[in-house]
């Protein structure tokens, strides 16, 4: 479980990133952390893994204290995929890639080689396991780096922007490897800007602006909200666009499933028809 | 005659055992706002790249068949001089900009043209402010946003009037909302300047509604070619894996469901919700 | 990263930061020419005095105070050298004049740098970059430089994203003896370098999409014009070095361990 009570951090250049933000995530939960460039989404979240530490204020990641722990200690209950995967990647093989964090946080040999095999074959690299990072696509990159974060298994999952540069059918992946992540009883936070795919996962949204968060519940109410979304510049997913616009005929305004949307509407088109 | 014309274009990177693009024929008239889209991997980059001779002149390679831009052989003519018929933005706003100051950025093609500077000062503040910058013409590219930074590229590509500007995936790293800046100001300079877009995007959601042709690629090829609306209301379409926008998909499952919403597929949130009431309302 | 933030250009407008980069530096090097030639400590002293209108005007104080204190490691073991060799050399004898000659020694070094220090700190590199670009050199040399600068606090940024990076993957910087430290630094140095050669590549493509090379006679949207202040400082520097040659050929500069009775 991951606690964050009034939690205020400044940079050392002096600007203020956090300005008294407080969230309780519990085990096995899906959030999204939403929000303007600069409003401190990813300040918060390095929180977790204790990159950073409060100014003031307390973050705890199951019970443990992050300001008295390294960061080695606590990335083992907490992964972090970064956005740019070549931030991460430096090794001859995918293997040793993946071995690296298995290395660092002191597994056994024949550990390790179970792990990497459960990794590749989870993200579909088995074919790639011998080949150099460098060689591969840039999906295939992010795809890498995501293995060797999952290879030692960390309860909570942080993504950083994962769908950035991804086409289609990457994304659909990706949500489908969240889903599946959470039946495996994980702990995921995204941070994101990307409406249409957070609306399609429908989790926990929670919306930040200028270190505050303003905002903290459904996906669908959090997203559909009129005055929460001027103050964070926060775009409407287009299905809600839509229905907007419907008000006149009494549709609710939060709808942000695609087939929550047809059956709602077809039942007037129906009636029209006949 | 249309202003970039390709006829069995074909092309491999130097060490790849597969071409990136092959047998690609298309045609785009002058003035036009075209969406080149399709999966990661599909060769729209690749293609962006032949149109101002970076493919084959930096990268090398080996390039087959023809490709016509602005009546010129692009295969035959170096970039700088293409760069004069079509500007180029890339996906990475940061690593386009190398001047100290704004105004210097968006001056630097003219000042590689030779551009006298009583010009090049008229241009660059033109630049400037079509694109809505003026007024950070003095600050240094490290200081401003992703979308401010997008923004000083298009103002450099425009200051040095070129008649195509192709842009590649230029909001990949940018939020929804300053993406739909920057896609209201292309469409500014495509319908008040004429100048032919070509746009490379995922996004299908923000940019179908300015488009008035599409081409969808897949592995390479060219599968589909023509008006934004009939192509996307192929249902062939769904089979590549593009985003298609959800107010499309939405029109699709409600005919199908038997409902009469008109013939016309939306693009836009707004066109299906007028769609809508009007059929409600009928 | 402290380091790079006297990098991060702060634009400071003084009358110093204003004048021409050309005539600056030709005055720096009338300024290094007569540390040169004089080895008494009187007008070593007078050079280093010279300096300081300029870094009042300029406010660069801090910075010029802290390049100071950077220096002082260097002239203290400059000037214990030159005493210990004056010692041994004069027979385990130390005389005044020994000591006031390796406090020249000294100060003649002080003045060579911080003569070059206040250069840069009253230059921002915008300005240095289009004086290099109107000088004589080919402007390759100066958009490399230009360019060099206005990515240093983006690879900055970039060596702390991959260190975190790291960092969340187990990685211990501080952790083992010198050489396991060093080895630490493989997984930040080549993600920093690989990502280096990228941006150089996309860099690139974008120079050539904005024309470069189309001819040879390049032109500039801004020009350094030179002002009254920039003839005034040229006036200052001709001084400078016409009273230098005077006072070397006919001035018989008394050192201060005669004026003060102790030679």
């Amino acid at each position: 479980m991951l606690v964050v009570e009034d939690v205020r951090f400044s940079y050392p250049s002096g600007v203020e990133a956090l300005k008294g933000v407080s969230l309780t995530v519990k085990d096995g939960e899906f959030v999204a952390i939403m929000g303007q460039n600069g409003a401190g989404k990813t300040t918060l979240v390095k929180h977790f893994n204790g990159l950073l530490k409060p100014s003031s204020g307390s973050v705890r990641v199951n019970g443990v204290e992050t300001k008295k722990t390294s960061v080695a200690t606590l990335a083992r209950n907490v992964g972090f995929v970064f956005q740019n995967p070549d931030h991460q990647l430096f090794s001859e093989t995918v293997d040793a890639e993946i071995a690296f964090a298995l290395k660092n946080f002191g597994y056994e040999a024949d550990v390790i080689e179970k792990r990497i095999t459960w990794a590749v074959n989870l993200l579909g690299l088995t074919q790639y396991r011998k080949t150099s990072p460098f060689m591969l696509s840039g999906g295939e990159r992010k795809r890498v780096a995501l293995a060797s974060v999952l290879a030692w298994d960390p309860q909570i999952l942080i993504l950083d922007e994962p769908t950035i540069g991804q086409d289609h059918r990457q994304k659909e992946n990706l949500r489908q490897f969240i889903m599946q992540m959470q039946t495996q009883g994980k702990t995921i936070v995204i941070v994101t800007h990307d409406v249409e795919f957070v609306a399609e996962c429908n989790p926990r949204v929670m919306l930040m602006r200028e270190g505050k968060i303003v905002g903290d519940g459904a996906g669908k109410d959090i997203l559909t909200n009129p005055e929460l979304l001027e103050q964070s510049s926060i775009v409407l997913p287009q299905i809600a666009q839509v229905f907007t616009r419907l008000t006149s005929l009494g549709y609710p305004k939060n709808i942000i499933d695609l087939y929550e949307a047809r059956d709602l509407l077809i039942e007037k088109l129906e009636k029209r028809r006949r | 005659m249309p202003i970039i014309e390709t006829r069995n274009l074909t092309y491999t990177y130097p060490g790849a055992s597969r071409p990136s693009i092959s047998d690609v024929s298309i045609k785009v008239e002058k003035g036009q706002f075209v969406l080149i889209t399709g999966p990661s991997g599909c060769g729209k980059t690749t293609l962006c790249r032949t149109f101002n001779g970076l493919i084959p002149h930096f990268y090398q390679g080996e390039l087959k068949g023809e490709i016509t831009v602005a009546g010129q052989d692009a295969t035959k003519h170096p970039t700088y001089e293409m760069a004069k018929h079509v500007g180029l933005v890339f996906q990475n706003p940061e690593n386009q900009l190398f001047a100290l100051s704004v105004e210097k950025d968006v001056a630097f093609g003219l000042e590689n043209l030779g551009v006298s500077r009583e010009e090049m000062r008229k241009r660059v503040d033109w630049a400037l402010n079509l694109t809505g910058i003026y007024e950070l013409r003095e600050r240094s590219p490290h200081e401003m946003s992703g979308g401010q930074q997008q923004r000083v590229a298009i103002a450099a590509v425009l200051a040095m009037q070129p008649e195509i500007i192709v842009l590649d995936e230029p909001t990949s790293f940018l939020d929804p909302l300053s993406a739909e800046k920057i896609f209201e100001v292309i469409h500014e300079f495509n319908k008040k300047l004429g100048i032919t877009v070509v746009l490379v995007e995922h996004r299908l959601d923000l940019t179908a509604k300015y488009a008035d042709h599409i081409i969808i690629m897949d592995e390479g090829k060219v599968r589909f070619d023509g008006d934004t609306r009939e192509v996307l209301s192929n249902e062939e379409t769904r089979l590549i894996g593009v985003g298609i926008p959800k107010a499309t998909l939405l029109y699709e499952m409600l005919k199908k469901d038997g409902a009469n919403l008109g013939n016309v597929t939306p693009l836009s949130s707004d066109e299906l919700a007028k769609m809508l009431l009007e059929a409600i309302h009928s | 990263m402290s380091v790079f933030d006297g990098l991060k250009f702060r634009k400071v407008y003084s009358p110093i930061h204003n004048l021409d980069p050309r005539i600056k530096f030709i005055y720096v090097l009338a300024v290094f020419v007569a540390a040169i030639i004089f080895s008494a400590i009187i007008p070593l002293v007078v050079l280093f005095i010279m300096q300081l209108p300029f870094v009042l005007l300029a406010r660069v104080q801090k910075q010029w105070i802290r390049s100071l204190r950077g220096a002082l490691f260097l002239a203290l073991f400059i000037f214990v050298i030159n005493v210990a060799t004056n010692f041994f050399s004069n027979g385990y004898v130390l005389t005044a004049l020994n000591v006031e000659n390796a406090a020249a020694m000294t100060l003649r070094f002080v003045v060579l740098v911080e003569s070059f220090s206040v250069f840069f700190l009253t230059t921002s590199p915008d300005h240095l970059g289009l004086a290099l670009e109107q000088s004589r050199v080919p402007y390759e040399f100066s958009f490399a430089f230009t360019t060099a600068v206005r990515f240093v606090p983006v690879l900055a940024e970039e060596a702390q994203t991959i260190m975190d990076a790291q960092k969340a993957r187990g990685l211990e910087l501080e952790k083992g003896n010198f050489l396991k430290r060093i080895r630490n630094y493989v997984p930040v140095l080549i993600p920093l370098i690989v990502s280096a050669i990228r941006r150089s590549l996309e860099l690139a493509e974008a120079m050539e999409s904005r024309a470069w090379g189309a001819t040879k006679n390049r032109t500039n949207l801004y020009a350094l014009k030179l002002h009254r202040g920039d003839f005034v400082l040229l006036a200052v520097t001709v001084g400078v070095l016409v009273l230098t040659v005077y006072a070397f050929f006919y001035v018989h500069v008394p050192t201060l361990s005669h004026l003060f009775g102790f030679a």
